[in-house]
């Protein structure tokens, strides 16, 4: 369950999302959570099946990119809404899991995200922990 | 926007004056100072960005509408010389590919739709898949799939969506050369498979109108348009499929630029000379979303005339014009008295031929292509014509442009209340997302009425017809 309220930053047309943690896998996972609490509330969002992936990327902010895009993939692929994230860095290696449910009719409808971009892409450290943003596409 | 920045040419065109050591190339931006005060300094940042990237041909452009987007601004046009080392760019396309409006004519009016217009939300409502989480009920194979990815429009056609005529109306007839469904990934592929004939979100829309106004009897003769006609717009476009290319594109493209030897000011940009392997493969999959997308849209427009039969039994809707507005065509353009083969992007922005154009319809080459400005669902939308003399690589707006940003309009507005105040005034609203008709309230968009007249004005397209939105389906 998310610990903390999303974070959002500005932008005209789309949203800017923020992920922060005291590591780089936890600022990607609380940036998860920002996104897929644009597309439903994340609350009542049941975490019954669990999707595992895996990537290589060495950028860590094209790693950030990638990571969201390919919750966003299988989501959309499975008709399932994530709730719970989990990612490990292992090197250029990434091991991810994503827990949550397909969509039924009490779940709320928010908006959908097309994918993340590049726009305003930053993944830095920020005094004692980590932070990652980037705008998504709605 | 800093107007210091810029330098009047004309009434309604400006430029971006370029330093001496810049680099880049021309930028140009359409609009009047208020229109320009009023955009995002991201906008002038961004088009100057396009502007250095090589083999461009003329200026990098901005349309009336322009507003922060990624990589390219919404509202951008640049053509790219492919002989002069000139790029294809998935951040010029856009996450959602040949994202556009079908506009239908119909031969109903307002006075006869009036006593049912409800029992049409409802029915519209149920028929068409829209928001998040909706699929469609048509489940394609990987062999079917492919044969949308090649044959677009064509092949909904075939399976019994709509009618031969319908394709006359659409950009490319339908179907655009050099899909290369191969190029595309397994998981867009996948994320398409239950996404066929659906609508999707954000501000994309089903919306049923009223001409309200006429601007130019001839051409709204051509169009089959009257006052107080019904017309219907589908706003959508290549749904998951197209946002898993744009996404696989993005990162593979701004690898491949630092390997081509293409300096991208910024990474959003990713691009990749036109005539290189990694170009070549994003245009063939760039391709196979446009078809897609054409697909998509006229399922959407056989599901549309399903509901209109169950409430007006005899209700005629024929496709006026689909234009997409988020694409990469090849085009000849004249630069300095040459032909020239280039590849236009439009990342927001509408092809707008003008008069005469051999590509047009032959019912509508005297009067131009028909153009589409989309409003706000509490404002309205109107149709142009493309102008004969268009400087912009015939190309106009689009939208009205976001005035506020989502974050902004969800904090200002509540669905449901938006929704009450909507019907007051006689519009219509369903949707499954309270969040999304907060985030697209009327109010977060700019005067539509501004861009259309200013669009006109700069002589990229001129005004035809008013729409006032009665019914709108929101994803």
């Amino acid at each position: 369950m998310p610990t903390e309220s999303p974070r959002y930053f500005e932008h005209d047309a789309d949203i800017g999302i923020v992920g922060r943690g005291s590591t780089i896998e936890q600022a990607f996972e609380t940036g998860a959570q920002a996104v897929f609490a644009i597309i439903t509330h994340l609350g009542a969002v049941q975490p019954t099946s669990t999707v595992t992936f895996e990537f290589e990327e060495a950028d860590l902010e094209f790693a950030f990119v990638t990571w969201l895009n390919v919750l966003l993939g299988r989501s959309h692929e499975l008709d399932m809404v994530f709730s719970r994230f989990h990612v490990q860095r292992h090197g250029n290696w990434w091991r991810a899991e994503a827990s949550g449910e397909k969509w039924r009719a009490g779940l709320e409808r928010g908006v959908e995200v097309k994918g993340a971009t590049l726009t305003m892409l930053s993944v830095k450290q920020t005094g004692p922990g980590w932070e990652a943003r980037c705008v998504v596409d709605v | 926007m800093n107007l210091n920045q810029l330098h009047p040419l004309q009434p309604y065109l400006w430029s971006f004056p370029r330093h001496p050591g810049d680099k880049r190339a021309e930028v140009l931006l359409y609009g009047t100072a208020p229109l320009l005060v009023s955009m995002d300094d991201k906008v002038l940042e961004q088009i100057a960005n396009v502007a250095s990237l090589p083999g461009l041909a003329g200026a990098a452009m901005t349309m009336p509408d322009a507003h922060w987007g990624y990589g390219f601004p919404i509202g951008g046009v640049a053509a790219f010389d492919a002989e002069q080392g000139g790029v294809i760019s998935a951040g010029g396309v856009g996450f959602d590919i040949s994202c556009g409006i079908r506009c239908l004519r119909s031969n109903l009016d307002l006075y006869d739709a009036t006593p049912s217009l409800k029992e049409l939300a409802d029915t519209l409502f149920r028929t068409i898949p829209a928001g998040v989480g909706e699929e469609g009920e048509i489940k394609l194979n990987p062999a079917q799939l492919d044969q949308v990815l090649q044959d677009g429009a064509l092949w909904a056609v075939r399976q019994g969506y709509g009618n031969a005529a319908d394709l006359e109306y659409i950009e490319e007839r339908g179907r655009v050369a050099g899909a290369i469904p191969d190029n595309v990934s397994e998981l867009a592929k996948k994320r398409q498979r239950g996404e066929m004939g659906t609508l999707g979100s954000g501000n994309h829309y089903l919306e049923v109108q009223v001409v309200e106004r006429i601007h130019d009897e001839a051409a709204a003769a051509a169009f089959g348009l009257r006052e107080g006609g019904i017309v219907i717009s589908i706003h959508c476009g290549s749904r998951g499929l197209g946002h898993q290319i744009g996404t696989d594109y993005l990162i593979l493209l701004a690898k491949a630029a630092g390997r081509l030897g293409i300096h991208l000011p910024n990474r959003e940009l990713a691009c990749a000379p036109i005539e290189s392997p990694e170009g070549q493969q994003y245009i063939g999959a760039m391709n196979s979303a446009i078809n897609c997308a054409l697909a998509n849209r006229q399922i959407l427009t056989h599901l549309t005339r399903t509901a209109f039969a169950k409430i007006y039994p005899h209700a005629t809707l024929e496709t006026l014009f689909d234009v997409s507005h988020n694409t990469c065509k090849v085009e000849t353009h004249e630069i300095d008295g040459k032909p020239r083969r280039l590849h236009v992007h439009r990342k927001g922005a509408t092809r707008a031929f003008g008069p005469g154009h051999p590509m047009l319809p032959e019912r509508y080459r005297a009067a131009g292509q028909p153009v589409v400005i989309g409003g706000s669902m509490g404002t309205g939308s109107y149709i142009l014509a493309g102008a004969s003399g268009n400087q912009a690589f015939a190309s106009s707006s689009h939208g009205a442009g976001r005035a506020m940003s989502r974050n902004k309009a969800l904090a200002r507005w509540h669905g449901r209340e938006l929704i009450s105040e909507l019907a007051q005034q006689g519009i219509l609203i369903r949707s499954r997302s309270m969040r999304g008709v907060a985030e697209e309230a009327p109010g977060a968009y700019k005067d539509v009425d501004l861009v259309a007249e200013v669009t006109e004005q700069a002589g990229l397209a001129r005004r035809v017809a008013f729409l006032r939105p009665k019914v709108c389906v929101k994803g």
